[in-house]
C-alpha cells in the first residue's frame, strides 16, 4: 500500500448512508496486521463508522487510488503539510519515507491544541511543527505563516487538508519553485473510476480523483495559484 | 444448475444481467472484482460522435437510499473508443454494448455506424433519456416524434441489435415505447434516471453544478418496476429492466413484471460484485421454486 491511498468504506446496516465513505489510509501496522482509519464525524457515514466496536465486521475497498510521491534520495527533505483531519496520510507517508532513509518534516495545523491527534506519533518519525489558529500549542495562526517556511527550505512538499490551506500552500510552493502535491477530497460514488463523479478539471481535463488521485501534483490542477 | 441464459431480440445472453452504461466504466476497472464473462452483457459508458467534457464538479449528491448525478457524458469519443478502449475489449470473453448518444439524429446514426463496424459488439443501446445534456439525449426521448426520429436514423445504419434507453420523465412511457418499437427498435430498456435536486439548506444553494441530476438506487425502483410492467403489457419487442436494483430479490420482481434482462446501476458503487450476486441468486430461486428455465418467471406478474 502507497501512502496517499484510500479505502472505500460502509457500515453494512447503516440505514442513513447509501454510498461507500472515501477515507484515507492513516497508517499500515504490518507486524500486527492491522490498517487504520482516522476519522472524524461530521455527517452520516464517519458517525456510523466511529460507532464500530472491537469485532465489529466493516466492508472495505482498498487500497484505492495514487499516493503520494515518495523520495529517491536519501538526502532529500519533504516537508509534510497537514491541516485538521487531513493529517492522516501523513502518519503512513511520514513511515514511508523515514523508512526510505530521510527525514520528512511535519508541519501540521490545527484550530487548537485539542484538535492535535497523534503527535507522539509523528514526532517519532521527524520534526514537527505546529500551528494552531488560537496560538494554544506551537504558533499561532495557519500553516503557511509559520516561520520554518521562512528559515528551511525544502525539497518537496506534500499536503493534505482543507482546501483553502492546500491552495495556500501551493501557492507557496510554487512562488518557491519547490514540487508539491495535494491530496483531493472530491466527492465520490465509485472509488473505481467508473461514475465520473469526483472529477477534478486539470490541465488534461476532468481527471478522476480516485484514480488519477487523490494525490495531484499542483502543476496539474487548474487552481488559481 | 436452472438455466439463465436469454435471448434478447437475437442477443444471446449466458445470464439476464447487464451492466448499466455509467456505472461499470468499460467493464476493465471491475475486474479486481468480479469475472467478466459471468455478466449477461456489459454496457460500456455512454460514447458520443466527438468528445466531451461533461459538466463541472460537484456532479453528485447523496440522498435517501440514493443518488443523484450530472456527470453529462463525459467521454472521449467514438473514435478515441474505437482505436483506444476496443482493443482491450475484443478478446474478452464477454459481451460489450455500447451505449450511443448525439446531439442530432445524424450525430446517434453516425456514431452507431462507427460501432457497427466493431466485430464483437452484438448490441447498441440508443440514449434517448440523459436528463444532464442540454440539447439532445432526453431532449429526443422526451416526445414520441423525437424518439421515433433517431431510431429510424440509427435502423438505417446499423444493422445488429438496437436497444433504446428510455427516459421515465415523461408523461406516459407506454407511448414512447410504442414509437420506438415502430421506428424499428429491437428492444427498449428502462428506466434511465430520474430527474431531481439537492439542496444545501446550510449554504441555501443547490448542490449539483448545474443545478438538477438524475436520481438512481433503491429509492425509483418501484417508479421503474411500475414502468417496466407498463411497457412489457404494451410492447411486442424485448423491455430491459433497470432501476434501483441492489440485491436478487430486485432482479426478479423486474422479470416477473416482464423484463427478460435486468441492468445493474447504481448497486455496482455500493458492492461492485452485485452483478455476479445477482445471477447466482436468480439461479437459486429458480431452483428453489422449481423452474428450469429463467424465461419461465418473465411476466408472471399479471
Amino acid at each position: 500500500m502507497q501512502a496517499g491511498q484510500f479505502a472505500q468504506l460502509r457500515v453494512d446496516g447503516s440505514d442513513k448512508t447509501f454510498l461507500r465513505r472515501p477515507i484515507s489510509i492513516h497508517y499500515v501496522d504490518t507486524a500486527h496486521n492491522e490498517v487504520w482509519f482516522l476519522v472524524q464525524t461530521v455527517g452520516a457515514g464517519t458517525q456510523a463508522l466511529a460507532r464500530l466496536h472491537e469485532g465489529d465486521v466493516l466492508n472495505a475497498v482498498l487500497p484505492l487510488g495514487r499516493g503520494f510521491t515518495l523520495p529517491t534520495e536519501k538526502t532529500h527533505r519533504p516537508l509534510l503539510v497537514g491541516g485538521g483531519v487531513g493529517v492522516a496520510p501523513l502518519l503512513f507517508l511520514g513511515k514511508q519515507m523515514h523508512e526510505t532513509g530521510c527525514e520528512p518534516t511535519f508541519l501540521l495545523g490545527a484550530r487548537s491544541q485539542a484538535d492535535l491527534l497523534q503527535m507522539e506519533r509523528f514526532e517519532a518519525l521527524g520534526r514537527v511543527y505546529v500551528t494552531t489558529e488560537d496560538g494554544s500549542r506551537g504558533e499561532k495562526g495557519f500553516v503557511t505563516q509559520h516561520s520554518l517556511l521562512q528559515e528551511e527550505r525544502f525539497d518537496s512538499i506534500h499536503v493534505c487538508g482543507p482546501k483553502p490551506m492546500m491552495i495556500a500552500v501551493a501557492r507557496y510552493a510554487k512562488a518557491q519553485d519547490i514540487p508539491c502535491e495535494v491530496s483531493l477530497e472530491n466527492m465520490m460514488a465509485c472509488g473505481l473510476g467508473a461514475c465520473l463523479c469526483c472529477v477534478e478539471d486539470t490541465q488534461e481535463g476532468h481527471v478522476c480523483v480516485c484514480t488519477e488521485g487523490p494525490v495531484l501534483n499542483i502543476n496539474r490542477l487548474k487552481w488559481q495559484i | 444448475m436452472a438455466d439463465l441464459s436469454i435471448n434478447i431480440a437475437g442477443l444471446q445472453l449466458k445470464n439476464p444481467v447487464m451492466t448499466a452504461s455509467g456505472t461499470f466504466g468499460y467493464g476493465l476497472e471491475f475486474q479486481d472484482f468480479v469475472p467478466l464473462d459471468g455478466i449477461g452483457a456489459i454496457i460500456v459508458k455512454g460514447t458520443t460522435l466527438a468528445p466531451r467534457q461533461g459538466n463541472p464538479y460537484p456532479r453528485m449528491a447523496e440522498t435517501a437510499q440514493g443518488m443523484l448525478n450530472c456527470v453529462g457524458l463525459q467521454n472521449k469519443g467514438v473514435d478515441y473508443f474505437c482505436r483506444n478502449i476496443y482493443p482491450s475489449l475484443k478478446d474478452i470473453p464477454a459481451n460489450f454494448i455500447v451505449n450511443v448518444s448525439g446531439n442530432s439524429p445524424e450525430d446517434y446514426a453516425e456514431c452507431a455506424a462507427r460501432i457497427n463496424e466493431l466485430e464483437g459488439i452484438p448490441a447498441i443501446e440508443l440514449n434517448i433519456s440523459c436528463p444532464n445534456v442540454k440539447h439532445g439525449g432526453m431532449a429526443f426521448g422526451t416526445t414520441t416524434d423525437g424518439a421515433a426520429s433517431v431510431v429510424r436514423a440509427v435502423r438505417k445504419a446499423y444493422d445488429k441489435t438496437l436497444i433504446v434507453k428510455l427516459s421515465p420523465n415523461v408523461t406516459s412511457i407506454t407511448d414512447i415505447a410504442l414509437a420506438v418499437q415502430d421506428a424499428g427498435a429491437d428492444a427498449v430498456s428502462l428506466i434511465n434516471t430520474l430527474m431531481g435536486m439537492a439542496i444545501d439548506a446550510e449554504r441555501r444553494r443547490r448542490v449539483l453544478s448545474i443545478g438538477t441530476g438524475g436520481l438512481s438506487g433503491p429509492a425509483v425502483k418501484p417508479v421503474a418496476l411500475r414502468m417496466v410492467w407498463q411497457v412489457a403489457h404494451a410492447v411486442q419487442i424485448p423491455v430491459i429492466g433497470l432501476g434501483g436494483i441492489m440485491t436478487a430479490t430486485d432482479a426478479i420482481e423486474f422479470l416477473l413484471a416482464g423484463a427478460s434482462a435486468v441492468e445493474i446501476g447504481t448497486a455496482n458503487f455500493i458492492d461492485p460484485t452485485t452483478t455476479i450476486r445477482v445471477a447466482q441468486g436468480i439461479n437459486d430461486y429458480l431452483e428453489r421454486h422449481g423452474f428450469q428455465h429463467v424465461t419461465d418467471i418473465i411476466g408472471l406478474c399479471e
